[in-house]
């Protein structure tokens, strides 16, 4: 147990590490950085200040240590448009991207998880095929697309819901369908395969021959064990959705971090950009990491393991 | 062993004839719908300067919002009605699908390219080698995509060829971890084995005998592919950072689809969305039914 | 009850049919045989030869693609193949019970044990919470586990494969029933165990007063649990009759066959006789006597047609030309 710890945490601190040369060479090798760094229209002089203030002149593993050294102490310098530290406004906009991504996942697993049942129960019936065509819908529609198309229908022609901003619960659900929308279908296919297989299972055989009624035999014996990889699933994907959510909430205007990454992109903030491109990373690997640890907790061979 | 007497015998092994397997191709599922779609948007994209009625790039300022012609207010030079800067909404579709195939193609393959040498090269020679590159992978698959790409788009500035070296560059990765599974097993196979006791060198035998057994691999891989590398070019388009206006792509189009939305200008928003729609829809079932035909043991994708 | 006999199943068929409905595979394939209460039938054959389908189709849990085309089961008298599903759900896990093959994977890895013990007790006899766990940890006692108290709080994983088969062991028993089926319940299990562990199931059915059918590839079991034996092949049985007579006097050259490959500390031969060939595909039998491609005593009229049921001894019935002459009595 300690010793898959510690493994799974050496693998994390290898992907920040990663991570981090990524970030820092791309932005090296792909031209000046000054120029990134530096506010659009500023003067030759301001661009050696930017050099001098960054170490651009010395060398690759000194600027290296001075990037990881002032990340590593949250510091992602200042927005160009808000003239405020970029990990300020990200730890602002984050609520409500987490908000949004909680929603849209209750979405989607309230979507996802009693039609992959029912897919899996009724296998090759009319029901499973429906099940299929939705969830090869929710792989083929661009989230934004979806967005954009409720946007029209609903706000426009029927004007049952704000098309933009946030503040009342109204304001959520469309940008929470349609960025649920995508995750719904993976999370149906997923219950889908999982519960096929435990269904296939010699304990569900058992619970039938010991003559249980169907619905204990799905709803008790072969569900619980059907959920734990979709449950899994879905703590990746809440981490995933803070990230895909960048179009869903230009579309919406919703606040969160990926309005603040689509207005870094207009405002060619490059600060900004950087920060949450490094943040969102950052995010995934912890959650990644933490996603191990549960399932050390939940499958009794890991727990096991020395 | 238990020892106790048993009879069990070994199964026979399934035979299948070249004949049977070639009427399996054809009967179960042949998608048929899917791949006239794909063909006939291929057929447009590369005729689209014979087939497109007007410039794409060019619009009348005093035609523009123009429903589409059934629709009251429409003309009848724009079948699909016209955008906010008077474009022919059909033309510009039709030069999209062009840009689309193009990045939508070339990313896959160089992708392909990209993730199955990686993938053969560390399945096979394995040691660190091995080691650093699915270390490399894994970080890049941890990575948010989306935010990734918007990442290297802004670095890099907006072109067409510059989106398609950022969508390589992001889907690499599931080539490589795929392949290199595929590669363990293929070494440990007789005839592998046995070009290395003749004395094949460790690139001719990646060559000679591991790559055309990946190959179809690669293939089911990129087909699936297709379809989520269009809609992030799609995506990357409508949020600024993709294709450079004012070439016409259906992600761009549906950018300047939502400045006419709250007006209520339908066609702008649902026409493009419906391309990419259709499309991806055609990639994925066509890659779906290769993945049962060519590579069953990948149906867990 | 009726003074028949516990079970009497008569030309019972089950096929599995492709999702397309172009191949048919006749898993089991007109099968007849009785059981009476307190005796043990043993059913042996090579993997694949439909002995599972057969239990299965006795209990009506068929996979999705199986399908029953014909035949009768009698059991206590009542004809199970006509009730209806929530009559047969009463009559499983309480009149009829069945041990599976592999008891690392016949419990579910996610609840106590007790309560799985306890869960047939509760559906069946509508038993309370306190008065199933009571009657369960006695029942994890009857089936010799060791601190049964503590053992009903733990969760599969925490028990050997050997336990893990005594917990199914007590389950079966759970609700008195009349009929017990094993499906090869000892194959995975280590070979002391597996004595144990048949000891155990023999010791339940003279106490319970089971019915019991024996299901295995194993004949050395077949002699120390069974009363009677029938021998399956492609889907039929080719032989039955009691175990006495079957081992020392075999009609069908597969029994003999079958017989012959048991290593035997005695014997005088040196090497073990394999069955030549392969067991035949099921969804493209040979015609005639399906045993025929493999058979040393293969005349021509067995190229082509299948033999019938001929009595050779008082309980002795084998489908083989050989002993043709005598039809037996329908069953």
């Amino acid at each position: 147990m300690k010793q898959y710890i510690l493994r799974r945490f050496g693998y994390a601190l290898i992907s920040l590490f990663l991570l981090s040369v990524t970030i820092f060479l791309f932005v090296r090798v792909t031209g000046d950085p000054a120029v990134l760094l530096v506010e659009p229209g500023a003067s030759k002089d301001d661009l050696d200040a930017i050099r001098q203030q960054f170490g651009l002149d010395r060398s690759l593993w000194v600027q290296y240590g001075a990037f990881v050294a002032s990340m590593a102490r949250g510091d992602f310098g200042n927005s160009f448009y808000y003239r405020t530290p970029v990990m300020e406004l990200y730890l602002q906009r984050l609520p409500n991207s987490l908000m949004l991504a909680a929603v849209a996942m209750l979405f989607s697993l309230a979507v996802g998880i009693p039609t992959g049942i029912i897919a899996a129960v009724r296998v090759n019936s009319w029901w499973d095929s429906a099940g299929k065509i939705f969830a090869l819908l929710g792989l083929s529609l661009p989230a934004f697309w979806v967005g954009l198309v409720m946007i029209l229908f609903f706000s426009v022609y029927l004007g049952w819901f704000p098309s933009s901003g946030s503040g009342t619960p109204m304001h959520i659900i469309m940008p929470a369908i349609s960025l649920g929308w995508v995750f719904a279908a993976a999370h149906m296919r997923l219950t889908r395969s999982s519960m096929l297989e435990v269904l296939g299972s010699e304990y569900v055989k058992l619970a039938r021959i010991k003559g249980l009624p169907e619905a204990l035999v799905i709803g008790k014996h072969a569900l619980k064990n059907a959920l734990i990889p979709v449950l899994t699933l879905a703590g990746i994907n809440l981490v995933l959705m803070v990230n895909v959510a960048v179009v869903v909430e230009t579309v919406f205007a919703w606040p969160g971090v990926g309005r603040l990454l689509f207005e870094g992109i207009s405002f060619r903030d490059f600060p900004v950009v950087q920060a949450t491109v490094i943040l969102g990373g950052v995010m995934i690997v912890v959650v990644n990491f933490l996603v191990d640890l549960l399932y050390a907790v939940i499958d009794p061979r890991i727990r096991y393991e020395r | 062993m238990n020892g106790n007497p048993t009879t069990t015998l070994p199964s026979p092994a399934a035979t299948v004839t070249l004949g049977s397997r070639l009427a399996a191709f054809r009967s179960e599922g042949f998608p048929t719908i899917p791949i006239a779609i794909l063909l006939s948007v291929i057929l447009v994209a590369i005729f689209a300067n014979v087939l497109a009625p007007h410039d794409p790039e060019v619009g009348t300022l005093g035609d523009r919002f123009r429903p589409p012609a059934w629709q009251a207010g429409g003309m009848e030079g724009h079948l699909l009605g016209t955008d906010h800067l008077g474009r022919d909404v059909m033309s510009r579709l039709m030069f999209g699908a062009r840009v689309s195939i193009v990045v939508g193609f070339t990313a896959v393959i160089i992708a392909g390219m990209i993730g199955t040498f990686l993938g053969i090269l560390s399945g096979y020679v394995g040691g660190w080698v091995d080691q650093v590159i699915m270390r490399i992978t894994d970080t890049w698959l941890a990575l948010p995509v989306l935010t990734f790409a918007i990442f290297l788009a802004v670095i890099l500035g907006p072109s067409v060829s510059n989106i398609i070296i950022i969508l390589a560059a992001v889907y690499w990765t599931r080539y490589a971890r795929v392949v290199r599974g595929e590669v363990l097993s293929l070494r440990e196979r007789d005839y592998v084995r046995l070009a290395i006791v003749a004395g094949c060198s460790k690139w001719t035998i990646m060559k000679r005998h591991i790559l055309p057994n990946v190959i179809n691999t690669a293939i089911v891989l990129a087909t699936l592919q297709l379809g989520v590398v269009i809609i992030t070019e799609a995506t990357l388009s409508f949020l600024g950072v993709g294709v450079p206006p004012p070439k016409p792509a259906w992600g761009l189009m549906l950018a300047d689809g939502k400045k006419g939305m709250m007006a209520g200008y339908w066609w702008l928003t649902v026409l493009p969305g419906c391309c990419i729609m259709l499309m991806v829809l055609a990639a994925n079932l066509i890659g779906d039914w290769l993945r049962v035909k060519l590579d069953p043991q990948l149906r867990q994708l | 009850m009726t003074a028949g006999p516990l079970l009497d199943v008569r030309g019972l068929s089950t096929h599995y049919v492709s999702s397309r409905g172009t191949r048919v595979t006749r898993a089991v394939d007109g099968v007849s045989f009785t059981l009476d209460a307190g005796e043990t039938l043993g059913i042996v054959g090579e993997s694949g030869c439909g002995k599972t389908t057969l239990a299965l189709s006795l209990l009506r849990i068929l996979p999705p693609a199986a399908r029953n085309v014909g035949g009768e089961i009698r059991f206590e008298g009542e004809d199970l193949l006509t009730k209806s599903a929530s009559d047969m759900r009463k009559i499983r896990g309480k009149r009829i019970a069945m041990i599976l093959q592999d008891p690392m994977a016949s419990l579910n890895p996610l609840f106590r044990i007790g309560d799985q013990v306890a869960e047939s007790m509760r559906v069946h006899d509508s038993a309370s919470r306190p008065a199933a766990w009571t009657k369960a940890t006695n029942l994890l006692k009857a089936v010799r586990i060791a601190a049964p108290e503590a053992r009903m709080r733990e969760y599969p994983h925490e028990m050997s494969g050997g336990m893990r088969q005594r917990v199914v062991g007590a389950i079966a028993i759970s609700c008195d029933p009349r009929l017990l089926i094993a499906d090869e319940p000892t194959t995975s299990l280590d070979l002391t165990i597996q004595a144990q562990y048949l000891n155990l199931l023999k010791d339940l059915q003279r106490s319970y007063g089971l019915g019991m059918i024996f299901i295995t590839h194993n004949l050395g079991i077949v002699a120390k649990m069974c009363d009677r034996v029938a021998v399956m092949y492609a889907g039929r049985i080719v032989e039955s009759g009691s175990v006495r007579t079957i081992f020392s006097a075999p009609a069908h050259p597969y029994t003999t066959a079958l017989l012959e490959s048991i290593p035997r500390l005695t014997a005088s031969r040196a090497r073990l006789s394999a069955i030549d060939g392969q067991p035949p595909d099921p969804a493209a039998l040979p015609t005639g006597c399906a045993f025929h491609p493999r058979c040393g005593k293969v005349m021509d009229r067995c190229h082509d047609e299948a033999p019938d049921e001929f009595a050779v001894a008082a309980s002795q019935r084998t489908r083989c030309w050989l002993h043709a002459g005598v039809p037996a009595r329908p069953a």
